[in-house]
């Protein structure tokens, strides 16, 4: 099934959720997909508990106050989101564009926003020799199906909570061997106490060390080598399951055919539209000579882009320049 | 103005001269080596991870837990790893040396 809305953003962070509430205050109704399990974005993920010192009339705001506090300014508007999933491809159709995610969902738009950050969140793959011809066959950075590993030999590498507490889960099933470069973890603490249960009664067993060689060896087995300070040790599993957080890439927007400047997508400091008519870059993702990446000039930005976006959506209709402060229309939609 | 002596990551060792208002982190992406510093020097990625020269990890103020802990989403973490962004350069670095380490 195909939702149809009026724009589609893409990326849930700060700039993001504002872009709903100005497309909002112009009756232009919003889907957003990001690639998280939360809104958000770097601000939930990255520096939840961090101070923000520079978001105006906010001496202080920590990054998931600032997206709780969006996400409550920008509830009147009902936007739905789409998480857990990153848009792959983009095409033009009669209506105006439709976007399809890497899970299949498909939503039809007028125009599409991009409001990407730095890019997705991806998982940080170990720069080990060769293992990307292990990925998705030994190697696994996230986990779908853990089915697959019942009864086999695993070793988890990391030191934070997905590791912590996919050990503590799979090692139910499965025999698990942690490996870390250091015995504190950062991990929940009662992720921690758990674990280092777990090992005590022998249900799991833990390595300190860093991994640097993968290889194949018999029946689909892998062997790895590891280094303790100056001491290489080998351990042979059946699947090698690595956490080391995420990092940031641009991803499939690379690919859509819109002008880059060094990895940013170009706009116009007017619109904020990209190269490509009825698609439009805000916040951290785009380029213009001059650019800031500060939240506020990402605000600034979804309020322009908006104008021009109500063109596209209601070509037949003028838009009036109303203040929030004074117009009963706005605080009718904002239920105030 | 004090120095310091980086190798990047190709080998090739250089002097640069440093402010002291400024993190080992703002100060190598100041002078453009390639650091990426995705988080903008919050301590909340891994992205700006250098080795310092072992005459000078013990005269650098300890790691706290962030630190330490950030350097667990790292690769080839060694015993003279840290975070150039919780660096903060002071005059009596004058002469440090450091090497980027790999992405």
């Amino acid at each position: 099934m195909t939702d149809k809305t009026d724009v589609v953003i893409i990326g849930a962070g700060p700039v993001g959720l504002f872009a709903v509430f100005e497309l909002g205050l112009l009756n232009i109704k919003c889907h957003l997909v990001d690639n998280l399990d939360k809104v958000g974005g770097q601000c939930a993920e990255l520096y939840p508990e961090k101070p923000i010192y520079d978001i105006p009339s906010r001496p202080v705001v920590t990054g998931q106050e600032l997206t709780d506090e969006l996400i409550k300014q920008i509830n009147p508007f009902k936007p739905k989101f789409h998480l857990n999933q990153q848009v792959e491809k983009i095409a033009k159709t009669e209506y105006g564009w439709i976007i399809e995610t890497n899970i299949g969902t498909k939503v039809e738009a007028k125009c599409i926003v991009v409001a990407a950050g730095a890019g997705s969140f991806v998982p940080r793959k170990p720069p080990i020799e060769n293992i990307e011809s292990f990925e998705n066959k030994s190697v696994f950075y996230a986990i779908r199906d853990k089915s697959i590993f019942k009864d086999k030999k695993l070793l988890i590498a990391g030191g934070g909570d997905s590791a912590l507490d996919w050990t503590n889960e799979l090692s139910k099933d499965s025999s698990v061997t942690l490996i870390h470069r250091r015995k504190e973890f950062r991990a929940a603490p009662d992720s921690v106490s758990k674990m280092q249960e777990l090992e005590t009664k022998g249900k799991i067993k833990f390595l300190k060390g860093q991994i640097k060689k993968i290889s194949k060896i018999q029946d689909s087995k892998i062997m790895l080598e590891y280094e303790n300070d100056d001491e290489k040790l080998n351990i042979e599993v059946d699947y090698l399951l690595p956490f080391f957080g995420l990092k940031m890439e641009l991803g499939p927007i690379a690919e859509w055919g819109l002008n880059l400047h060094e990895n940013l997508i170009k706009v116009d400091t007017e619109k904020f539209e990209t190269s490509t008519p009825s698609i439009f870059a805000i916040g951290d993702i785009n380029w213009y000579p001059g650019k800031l990446k500060l939240i506020l000039s990402g605000f600034h930005e979804s309020a322009l882009m908006a104008q021009e976006v109500f063109k596209y959506c209601f070509p037949d209709k003028k838009n009036i320049f109303r203040y929030t402060t004074s117009s009963k229309e706005l605080q009718k939609k904002l239920g105030v | 103005m004090p120095k310091l002596i980086i190798t990047d990551r190709s080998g090739k060792k250089s002097e640069i001269e440093y402010d002291s208002n400024f993190t080992l982190m703002e100060t190598l992406r100041d002078n453009g080596y390639d650091i990426e510093a995705s988080c903008g020097g919050c301590c909340a990625c891994a992205t700006c991870h250098v080795y310092i020269d072992e005459k000078w990890i013990n005269k650098l103020k300890n790691m706290d837990d962030d630190e330490e802990s950030m350097l667990d989403q790292a690769f080839d973490v060694k015993k003279n790893s840290r975070l150039s962004c919780q660096i903060d350069l002071s005059e009596e670095f004058d002469g440090l040396e450091l090497e980027i380490a790999p992405e």
